[in-house]
């Protein structure tokens, strides 16, 4: 492309990383993580152990808060991209719940394993359950997007009602019921360290952030720019299965966050996935930390799961996108 | 130059392609035309190695697209297919940027920045380069994945029906960004068309395929004629001379 007319000296870059929205934003959800470190039962700052509970529960929470927040928002956004379709995230394909299930298998087969151990069987099943959604998903083409969640959420129900049978044989529906619910109230120092994984998930997704927008233009397209389509597949369903497989184990059931936060961020946006994803996560955490907030104040000195707020407005916000696509479609 | 040797390709026992052997010399635009289900996208796909293929050879440039890894042959050859679907919310200069891949892996240089913008305003679209693509019309949408294609510099442009949904005024512009392409930068555009005419107009060699088959190769002069379009396209063709060249009339 030589004989082109020269350009002219304009600012013509793509979108920025850093701009004083983002510092807004960073501010805002900095306030939520103070006020969620202050706010609970117990007077960390009046009792005389008061420091010290504040490290074993309250930093932990807070911690559990952000990793778990962001990696699901993130593994929400990935799986999005990979399956070009707006209304997919790990708890509405199934990838939740073979979690589960595979959390449980590894809780019957050895009755003492390690929560790394466990934790393995989730990620595990997590990666089976995403590419058989996948699979799935390609040798249908059922390109009407709604359709994709809606096969998504029966093979999750069908997965749960197994682990829900399996749970049932071996007296276990109890311990089944308190994984499913999300909640960060058991989050506590010497039990949660291993979420830190999840941090990698998310610095691996900024690495790789180019080849999902791509393999997200189609099979076809990524292949005309070189791309390996199939082994990015491969390796985002991996990140997906490794986040929800640790956030379940440790956190539980987060339902729609991986759902509303990518597409809120899109409204606002528009899809450059590499300036967008701060805000994914960013978005992710300010969202648990909020509903997290209202789960252990509506009903104080008790608490409520955050799945069950979230769930509440997970599918409010659902419900949105939905009218919202309608009109526009 | 792209060369194909006793390619075929088996879809079921009733749709099959090729033996195919033909030679599409470097430069200028080559249009691929023929009845529907000839399989000329077909071929277009199986040389932008977006399908296999069962038996033969294809070579683009000399590189044998089925062994020369997909990463070397993003800078050599470059394909655009009809429906471009997608739910990323993108502008129009971010898709562009995407042409950049095979050299930058997503981390635009400066020279990187230089090619995009080029390639905007080679197809008008520097207007528009911060539009989202749902904003646009079809036209200038079909514009901005051919500016994707070229800011990818490959010697090679494999188009699909580029014209397909576009109107007269569209479609004109269209084929004339096409032919700057090829005269000014020096592209080698291999093109599938549903239109005989402008086939006739803007191509400098014509490809008729039918039945899976290559029945006709050669200059616009030497396919443009009552008896070659009536047996390519089994339905009576007439040429009539035009104001600005040969014009089939068929109905």
């Amino acid at each position: 492309m030589t004989t082109a007319p020269p350009t002219p000296a304009r600012a013509r870059r793509g979108g920025r990383l850093l701009d004083w929205k983002l510092l807004v934003g960073v501010l805002v959800v900095g306030g939520l993580l103070a006020l969620s470190l202050t706010t609970g039962v117990y007077d960390v700052f009046g009792a005389e152990d008061g420091s010290e509970m504040f490290a074993i529960t309250r930093i932990p929470r807070t911690v559990a808060l952000v990793l778990a927040g962001a990696a699901m928002a993130m593994s929400g956004l990935v799986m999005q991209l990979l399956t070009q379709n707006r209304f997919v995230e790990p708890t509405t394909t199934g990838t939740t719940e073979w979690a589960g299930l595979g959390l449980l298998t590894v809780m019957i087969l050895f009755p003492g394993a390690s929560i790394s151990a466990r934790m393995s069987g989730a990620v595990l099943a997590a990666f089976i359950g995403t590419m058989v959604f996948f699979l799935f998903l390609r040798r249908v083409t059922l390109r009407s997007s709604l359709i994709v969640p809606i096969v998504g959420i029966m093979l999750g129900a069908v997965v749960s009602a197994v682990s829900t049978f399996i749970a049932l044989q071996t007296d276990m529906l109890q311990n089944l019921g308190v994984w499913f619910a999300g909640s960060f109230t058991s989050v506590l120092r010497g039990q949660y360290e291993l979420l830190w994984i999840v941090a990698l998930v998310a610095v691996a997704v900024f690495v790789v952030a180019d080849r999902f927008t791509v393999a997200g233009l189609g099979q076809e397209i990524s292949t005309n720019v070189g791309l390996n389509y199939n082994r990015v597949i491969l390796l985002g369903t991996g990140l997906i299965a490794v986040a929800t497989g640790v956030v379940t184990v440790i956190v539980g059931n987060l339902p729609f966050l991986g759902l509303i936060v990518p597409n809120v961020v899109s409204m606002l946006r528009g899809d450059d996935l590499r300036s967008n994803l701060p805000w994914v996560c960013l978005l992710g955490v300010g969202i648990v930390t909020v509903c997290d907030l209202i789960g252990r104040t509506v009903i104080m000195p008790f608490e409520v799961p955050v799945s069950l707020i979230l769930g509440i407005v997970g599918a409010a916000v659902f419900i949105l996108l939905l009218l919202r696509q309608r009109r526009r479609g | 130059m792209i060369t194909l040797e006793g390619v075929r390709k088996k879809y079921s026992s009733e749709v099959a392609i090729g033996p195919v052997d033909l030679e599409i010399p470097k430069g200028g635009v080559t249009a691929l035309v023929g009845p529907n289900g000839a399989g000329k996208s077909t071929l277009l796909t199986m040389v932008g190695r977006l399908l296999g293929i069962d038996e033969g050879t294809i070579e683009v440039a000399g590189y044998d697209v089925t062994s020369t890894p997909s990463k070397d042959l993003a800078r050599i050859v470059s394909i655009l297919r009809q429906e471009n679907h997608f739910i990323t919310r993108l502008t129009v200069r971010q898709l562009v940027a995407f042409g950049r891949f095979p050299y930058s892996q997503g981390r635009l240089t400066v020279e990187d920045e230089e090619v995009v913008s080029r390639a905007i305003d080679f197809l008008d679209l520097t207007d528009l380069e911060n539009r989202y693509l749902d904003q646009l019309s079809g036209g200038q949408r079909q514009r901005a994945y051919v500016a994707m294609v070229l800011s990818q510099e490959t010697e090679y442009v494999l188009l699909d029906e580029p014209l397909n949904n576009l109107d007269m005024r569209h479609s004109v512009q269209m084929m004339k960004h096409l032919r700057r392409a090829a005269e000014e930068l020096g592209r080698t555009i291999v093109i599938v068309l549903h239109d005989i005419n402008f086939a006739g107009h803007y191509a400098d060699r014509i490809c008729a395929v039918k039945d899976g088959s290559v029945v006709e190769f050669g200059t616009p002069a030497q396919i443009m004629t009552d008896e070659v379009l009536t047996r390519v396209f089994e339905t009576p063709v007439t040429v009539v001379e035009g104001p600005n060249g040969p014009l089939a009339v068929y109905y």
